[in-house]
Parts: structure tokens; C-alpha cells; sequence
């Protein structure tokens, strides 16, 4: 195994293998793909969040040229079931006059032209039966059961001979006596904190074209996983999952939302089968706020104990998201169980089910959110004590996973500490209301970590003749540098040289890999070609043992050798999380340290600076992992102060379904001054190749870093996210 | 209607309700100016240089272009092939993750050096800003894009 850090070519700040293609418009997105005589499409969403159908009109659309047909619930076929970590959604549209969120796909306007069915959409007439929406504080809610202590792996089912995932977030988890430890705990901090919901926002908003060939179908599509998509087509509309082909080379953006199969999909694929012509759908971004799901709005009730020395002697921690009527999503929060030694712990979920659509995982799910609670808890107790906060951190340091006692498969986080402390200059930082002009500045830091999410993961390599090496996998490239990093794993594991490496990708006739998602796609289908490539050269080693590979082809007659490497995770599961069956508890981790100005006549907030210090793993391309972490930081600081969605609490329609009344950072937001640092580490367990996953960990616990930087500040602590103008003058305002 | 993309002559009829982003995309099939809202919203994904100036095409109808000269990203690397400069250190600096946004973002340094508003980094940060990017890649976005103007402005 390969797991020295010794080799160059692994960790080298290679520019990226796509380059060139997305600098000169090349790169072809699936919307930018055009089908001789292919039809646009529109959806036509229910006006009302709540209520049944009882006409459309399309009279007025006869006005408009180009309009071809407009198909409802009568000309949609019944579709079959789809099954959950495949479907986003389990309820598909058009199948009844029932209407569960507002934008629930009602109808489709096919046209020749995009300005066609773009004029028509709005003539269409949807009238409804309504009834008053579910509103958030108004549902009913559902507790998340679960075997008491269940390990976090995520069990798995059986159902009609195939084995399907069960969700496995938000079981309750118990160990000693959590109330009564609180009781008598030296101190104690707690309280409620907020999230909103929130958009993914991607900058392509997801596009689908379908097209037929008799019963073969081909799917140009925006997708985080394309191996989730020819079953539930196959499912939904009754066809052999093996004549569903996939070619989605690049995709722009998807941060969750393009990772499981939405009904939009499955819609443009029945329409294209309906019409018998090629049809292509591309959201619009208000579409896409009903349409690809978002983060759900979520309330932590957070509490620490403490001894006076720091020690954490029990954590309550109970979290309630809202989902919708039809669909189950549980926003892990209380996966941060697992981040500090504590004797004590209760924990539990449950949902709300109130009039949206289908939530779903967005950058970053689980700890992305349970940290913003316990990270500030941590924050607020160190403060109490008077205790430095990474000193407090360090003294709850967890050797062992503590819900399981596991080993980890690797954790240098202490190392992440110091060095990102070093690199911040955090115990020399300035205390007590600096100022600078009119701003006021404070600093924060928090912990970082995300549970390790693993697939399964395939690819092929090929050694030609002339020593070219192919790679074959069918992977998305979402700009997380995967490709590049896939031909840095080849040529050191070939030991060619890596300019000799080409990746084939994003076209399901390749071997069927694992998601661009959850962080995990180095982890599976870098670990695939790794082992891809030892066995070709164990195949090699029958015909010569020269040890170059290029030298020993050269020396047969044959014309190419290949290598398969499959990438399994213990006791076959298809997927696993923070662990599963492998022995040790796999994670990644990080600190975050930031440094922010106030601005208290104005309220504004500004970021001024920021140090990221992680434990990730094996690096495998220094300049692309720091993009990851780049990303993920900006990403938190949208979060932190600016994002939001609101749904109109009297329809339960999402307000301003665009990027003017839904704030993302601009350039001017970030400084330049972001230093991202990996602490030197190989993991032996996680994957083949010494990795795990970097990327979302960087946007956990930046948030509460950000509001306690704020409270260093200005004195006002906010635990109702984003951190906006607003709700700063009104804490100062209090104070 | 007559009017230059990349160079070439187009002279044809357009239909009244078809914007620059769309003809362009669906006739020359130029599909490096993306869509990210059509509404002027997104931070221009669809961003090109009409007679220079940077424009979100999905604001601007094709009616309004007679006698323009519209560059977009396939227009901008020389005969040869060869990229120009700030196509370079899009790369050298790795100003972009997904992509999507970067022929617009390409587009927009081209007119922010252009324009001379590229002499600091907290110059480039605002006069950048019009160009949303969510896999956030902006500090290597303003890195290249003074890296470019080093080179472009000497
Ligand atoms: S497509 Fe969004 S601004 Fe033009
Ligand atoms: S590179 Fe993805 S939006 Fe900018």
C-alpha cells in the first residue's frame, strides 16, 4: 500500500485537469446540450401550498407561437414507487389533485422555444380548491425513534430483494444520567438556538434533457450522483434500469441539492416519453426554491455541565427541524454527540411537518448545524469560567469516540489546534474592545468536524502500449479537483509521470462510482483507481516483472492491461457513516479561528480575517483541498450572517425566490486574508489511499467562531442565525 | 439586423423576444455565457462584452444589438488558440471550482482591467463583486485577476 507521504506527485498543487475547458466556455454543462428537434419545457407549480386542483385552463396559450402541448395529471402514466437515498422525494407529482407545498409540479408547457413555453407558463390557469397552509409552530410533530444508544452506521433494510439505507440521524442516545448530572454541575450554560432555512443556491440552477430511442433512455442531467439515477427512473416509470444511460460530465454547483433524484427528473423523463421527442428542462432559479430541496429551519435546546476545572460532565442537546407533509428529513444536529469526552448525554430529535416540499442535505448537514449550538455552548462556558476557549476545548479532548469508545482511524486535531493558533496568533490576540475608527473588533474560534460518509466507489485503469494510463469512472466534476487528484493517485501509483494520465468521466457507460457528495468522492473513487492501478499491476507482473510498468508493457505483445478496483466498505453496505462496520470511528476534524469588526451605530459586520487548521487526512492535491476549504469558509460566512429563506407566514410560500432578496457573499465579503492549513497526517483505515474527506468540515462551527468574535466585540451574544444588522443593533440596543 | 460575435458578421432576423443570453446560446450555440436567473439577478453568469462593456446578456434583448461588436469566452483566446492572459491565471491562480460562472467572471476582469479598477485588491474585491461565484473561489478569483493585470497593463 501507498500510504508514505514520501512521493511528490501526491499532494502537489497540480493545476486542475479541467482547466483549460472551463476557461474557454468548452466545458458543456447539461443545458448546453441541444437535441435535434428537442421541445423546451416549463412547470407550472401549484399556486397554493395547500389544497386540491380543480382546473387548468390553457385556453389563453393559444396565442402564443410555439407552444406544442401542455400535459397534465391525465398524461402522466401511474409511476412506481421510488426509494429514499436515491429519490429526494418519495411522493411524486401529477398523480393526484391533492397539493401538499406551493410549487408542487401541477403541469408542463412543452414548446420549440425557450421564449415559447417561457411566455406560455404564466397563461396557464391553475385553479384550486385552497386550504388554509401548515404553518411553522402549527404542525404536527414526530419524534425520532430508534433503538436507544443504536450505533450511528446507519442500519440497513431489506425490501423486494434489494437492500435500502435507513435514515440514521437523530435516534435518541442515552448514557448515565444527564438531568441529574446538570443538577449538580459546578456550571451550567444552555439555551435555544436558531437556524433559518436556507437555499442551495447553486449557480446552475439544475437542468435535465431527455430523450428516447424506443425503451433506451439517455439523460442529459445536473447531478452529484449519477448512479442513483437509472433506478429511480426505472423505478418510477416501469423500464429495465440498465437502459438508462447518464452523461453528466460537469456539473455547476449543487452543495446537496442535485444529490438525490428529484421529480423534475422523472417528470422530463415521462414528458420526453409522451411526446416521443427530446425534451429539456431548466429550472429557473425561483423554480429551483421549490423544486431541489433546501435546509430545513431548525431549533437546538443546547445544554452543558461543567466541573470548575472545564471538564464537561453532561450535555443535553434536543433539535427540532420542519419538514413537509409528505416527506421525512431529519437534520442531524445531534451527530456533534461524538466531538467532546462527556460522562453524561441525552439527546433526541424530532420533526415538524408543515405545508414545504422535501428537505434535503445542504453544505454542511448534521454537524454543520449541531455545531452552531454547541460550539457557541462551548464558547459561552469557557467565558463562564474564564477559561481560554481552546484550553476548554483541549481538556474535553475525546481520545476514543466516546458514544462507542472506538479507536479513530486517525484524528491529529491537536495538532490543527496548535498550529491554527500558531498561525492566528490566538494567544496574542488583543482582548478588551479594540477599535479600529468606527469598528470595534473581536476574535472567535470554534472546533470543526463532519462524520466520514463513505460509498462504495469503481474504476477502471488502462495501460496502453505507448504508456498512456486511462482512467474510467463515472464521476461528476464539481469542481472539488477530484480528476486532477485521480491522476496525481495513478501516476504515483504507477510511478508514470502524471502529465501520461487522462480521466475518462461522467458518461454511465463508465464503471458506476460514488456521489460528488458528503465529501466522500476522494475517499471512494480515489481509493478506486488506487487499487484499480495495483491491480494492473498485478496483472502486469503474469507477463514481466520488470518494475515499470511502461518497461514491462513494452516487453509483451499486448496492446493495452487493465486493472478494475472496487472499493468495498465492510459487510458490503452501500453506504456508511462515521464509521460503520470498519472497527474505528472515522471523522474529520478542524479549528477555525476568525477575526471580525463591528460596526455598532451601523450594526454592520465584517470579516477581517480567518485561519482554518484541519485534520482531514491525507492531502492529495494542496491547491485544490484549500479551495474546498476556501469555499467552505465563505460558504459559513453566508451562513453566519447573511443567508436566509423565509417562508411567508401566512401562505407558506417562499419569499424572494432569487439571489436579490436571498443574500450570498460577494468578492467584497471575503478578504483575501484566509490562510487554510493541513496538519501533515495519513490515515490508515478511512480509504486505500490514506484520505478522508475535506470540503464541508471547513464550513462546520464557523459560525458560532463568528458569534463569539462578534460578543468579543461588542458584548451581545446572537443565537438566532444569520447574524444580520438588525439583530446586532437590537442586542447592542438591549445591552 | 447586423451586428459582430467574436468577429463574425451575423446579419439575420431575430425574433423581438429573445434575449442576447438565449441567441446566443441557441443559435451560434455559444454556450460559454451561462444562465443563472435570466433576470439579472444570479451576479451576471451571463455576462459578455458588448462593444466592450460588460453586459448581462439576459437583460439584453438580440433586438437591441444591431451594430454591436459582442465578445464573449470563446472570443477571447487568440486565432492560435492561445489563452489570453487573464484565461491564464484563472488557471495559474485557481479561480474557480465548478466553473460555472467562470467564462463570466473571465468576461468581467477582461472589462475590470480594461476599465483600470484593478490597481489594489479592495479594487478588484468591488469592481468584482457584480459576479456572484457560491463555490466561492473569490480570493484566487482577485488573485488572478491582479495577476492578469500585471501582465495585460505591464
Ligand atoms: S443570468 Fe443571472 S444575471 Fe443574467
Ligand atoms: S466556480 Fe462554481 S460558482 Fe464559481
Amino acid at each position: 500500500m501507498t500510504v508514505d507521504n514520501d512521493r511528490s506527485i501526491v499532494g502537489a498543487p497540480l493545476p486542475r485537469v479541467e482547466g483549460p475547458a472551463k476557461v474557454t466556455g468548452a466545458a458543456k454543462y447539461s443545458a448546453d446540450n441541444e437535441l435535434p428537434g428537442m421541445l423546451h419545457a416549463a412547470i407550472v407549480g401549484a399556486p397554493v401550498a395547500r389544497g386540491r386542483l380543480v382546473q387548468i385552463d390553457t385556453t389563453a396559450l393559444a396565442a402564443v407561437e410555439g407552444v406544442v402541448r401542455v400535459l397534465t395529471r391525465e398524461d402522466m402514466p401511474t409511476f412506481g414507487a421510488v426509494h429514499a437515498f436515491q429519490a429526494a422525494a418519495l411522493d411524486l407529482p401529477m398523480q393526484s389533485d391533492e397539493i401538499h407545498f406551493e410549487g408542487e409540479p401541477v403541469a408542463i408547457v412543452l414548446g420549440t422555444s425557450l421564449q415559447a413555453v417561457e411566455q406560455a407558463r404564466p397563461l396557464v390557469r391553475v385553479r384550486c380548491a385552497a386550504q388554509p397552509p401548515i404553518l411553522p409552530g402549527h404542525g404536527e410533530r414526530e419524534v425520532i425513534a430508534g433503538e436507544e444508544g443504536e450505533r450511528d452506521g446507519g442500519s440497513v433494510g431489506e425490501e423486494g430483494g434489494m437492500t435500502w439505507m435507513v435514515w440514521p440521524y437523530g435516534g435518541p442516545v442515552r448514557i448515565g444520567d444527564a438531568a441529574a448530572s446538570l443538577e449538580t454541575s459546578h456550571t451550567r450554560v444552555g439555551g435555544t438556538w436558531t437556524h433559518p432555512s436556507r437555499h442551495h443556491n447553486p449557480m446552475e440552477t439544475s437542468s435535465t434533457i431527455a430523450h428516447w430511442d424506443g425503451d433506451v433512455l439517455t439523460m442529459w442531467d445536473s447531478v452529484q450522483a449519477s448512479f442513483v439515477v437509472p433506478p429511480v427512473l426505472a423505478d418510477a416509470l416501469g423500464i429495465d434500469p440498465g437502459n438508462v444511460t447518464v452523461v453528466s460530465p460537469h456539473t455547476g454547483g449543487g452543495f446537496g441539492a442535485k444529490g438525490w433524484v428529484w421529480p423534475h427528473q422523472v417528470l422530463t423523463a415521462a414528458a420526453a416519453r409522451i411526446v416521443g421527442r427530446p425534451v429539456k428542462l431548466h429550472l429557473t432559479r425561483a423554480d429551483q426554491y421549490t423544486s431541489t430541496g433546501f435546509q430545513p429551519a431548525l431549533t437546538q435546546h443546547l445544554e452543558l455541565g461543567a466541573d470548575s476545572s472545564g471538564r464537561l460532565t453532561a450535555t443535553r442537546h434536543h433539535v427540532s427541524n420542519i419538514t413537509g407533509l409528505t416527506e421525512t428529513y431529519v437534520e442531524g444536529a445531534t451527530e456533534v454527540k461524538d466531538l467532546y469526552a462527556c460522562p453524561a448525554l441525552d439527546t433526541g430529535q424530532d420533526v415538524e411537518r408543515i405545508s414545504v416540499g422535501a428537505p434535503t442535505p445542504m453544505r454542511t448537514t448534521n454537524e454543520g448545524c449541531g455545531l452552531w449550538a454547541l460550539e457557541s455552548a462551548m464558547n459561552e462556558l469557557a467565558h463562564e469560567l474564564n477559561i481560554d476557549p481552546l484550553e476548554l476545548r483541549l481538556r474535553n479532548y475525546a481520545d476514543r469516540e466516546p458514544t462507542t469508545e472506538r479507536p479513530w482511524s486517525s484524528k491529529r486535531l491537536r495538532e490543527a489546534y496548535a498550529d491554527g493558533a500558531r498561525l492566528f496568533g490566538w494567544y496574542d490576540r488583543p482582548r478588551d474592545g479594540r477599535t479600529d475608527g468606527p469598528w470595534r473588533i473581536g476574535t472567535g474560534m470554534a472546533t470543526c468536524t463532519m462524520g466520514q460518509v463513505r460509498f462504495p466507489g469503481n474504476a477502471r485503469v488502462r495501460l496502453a502500449r505507448d504508456g498512456s494510463v486511462r482512467i474510467e469512472t463515472d464521476i461528476q466534476d464539481i469542481g472539488t479537483g477530484l480528476q486532477t487528484v485521480l491522476t496525481q493517485i495513478a501516476a504515483d501509483e504507477l510511478d508514470v509521470p502524471v502529465g501520461d494520465v487522462s480521466v475518462a468521466w461522467g458518461h454511465s457507460d463508465l464503471p458506476s462510482t460514488g456521489p460528488v457528495y458528503a465529501s466522500s468522492a476522494t475517499v471512494h473513487t480515489g481509493s478506486a483507481v488506487a487499487l484499480a492501478c495495483r491491480e494492473l499491476r498485478k496483472n502486469l507482473s503474469e507477463y514481466s516483472d520488470t518494475p515499470s510498468v511502461t518497461d514491462a508493457i513494452a516487453e509483451t505483445d499486448l496492446a493495452e492491461i487493465v486493472g478494475e478496483g472496487k472499493f468495498g466498505l465492510e459487510g458490503n453496505a452501500p453506504i456508511d457513516v462515521g464509521g460503520g462496520d470498519s472497527g474505528y470511528a472515522i471523522r474529520s476534524f478542524g479549528a477555525v479561528f476568525v477575526e471580525v469588526a463591528v460596526d455598532p451605530e451601523l450594526g454592520l459586520l465584517r470579516l477581517r480575517r480567518m485561519v482554518g487548521s484541519y485534520s482531514c487526512g491525507r492531502i492529495m492535491n494542496e491547491r485544490t483541498a484549500r479551495a474546498q476549504m476556501i469555499g467552505s469558509l465563505t460558504w459559513a460566512w453566508g451562513k453566519a450572517t447573511m443567508e436566509r429563506s423565509e417562508l411567508d407566514p401566512a401562505t407558506a410560500r417562499w419569499l424572494s425566490k432569487n439571489l436579490t432578496g436571498v443574500h450570498v457573499p460577494a468578492n467584497a465579503d471575503i478578504p483575501a486574508d484566509i490562510i487554510v492549513h493541513f496538519v501533515d497526517e495519513v490515515d490508515p483505515h478511512a480509504s486505500a489511499i490514506g484520505a478522508r474527506g475535506v470540503g464541508e468540515v471547513g464550513a462546520t462551527g464557523v459560525d458560532a467562531a463568528i458569534a463569539d468574535a462578534v460578543f468579543d466585540a461588542v458584548g451581545v451574544r446572537i443565537r438566532d442565525l444569520p447574524i444580520t444588522p438588525k439583530r446586532l443593533l437590537t442586542a447592542i440596543g438591549e445591552t | 439586423m447586423e451586428f459582430r460575435v467574436n468577429g463574425e458578421i451575423h446579419s439575420e432576423q431575430v425574433s423581438a423576444r429573445t434575449s442576447l443570453l438565449d441567441w446566443l446560446r441557441e443559435h451560434p450555440g455559444l454556450t460559454g455565457a451561462k444562465k443563472g436567473c435570466a433576470e439579472g439577478a444570479c451576479g451576471g453568469a451571463c455576462t459578455v462584452l458588448v462593444d466592450g462593456v460588460r453586459m448581462n446578456s439576459c437583460l439584453v434583448l438580440v433586438a437591441q444589438c444591431h451594430g454591436s461588436n459582442i465578445t464573449t469566452i470563446e472570443g477571447l483566446a487568440d486565432v492560435d488558440g492561445v489563452l489570453h492572459p487573464v484565461q491564464k491565471a484563472f488557471i495559474g491562480e485557481d479561480a474557480f471550482q465548478c466553473g460555472y460562472c467562470t467564462p463570466a467572471q473571465i468576461m468581467s476582469a477582461v472589462a475590470s482591467i480594461r476599465e483600470r479598477h484593478t490597481s489594489s485588491a479592495e479594487e478588484v474585491q468591488e469592481w468584482m463583486s457584480g459576479n456572484l461565484c457560491h463555490c466561492s473561489a473569490y480570493p484566487q478569483i482577485t488573485a488572478a485577476v491582479l495577476a492578469a493585470s500585471k501582465k495585460v497593463t505591464g
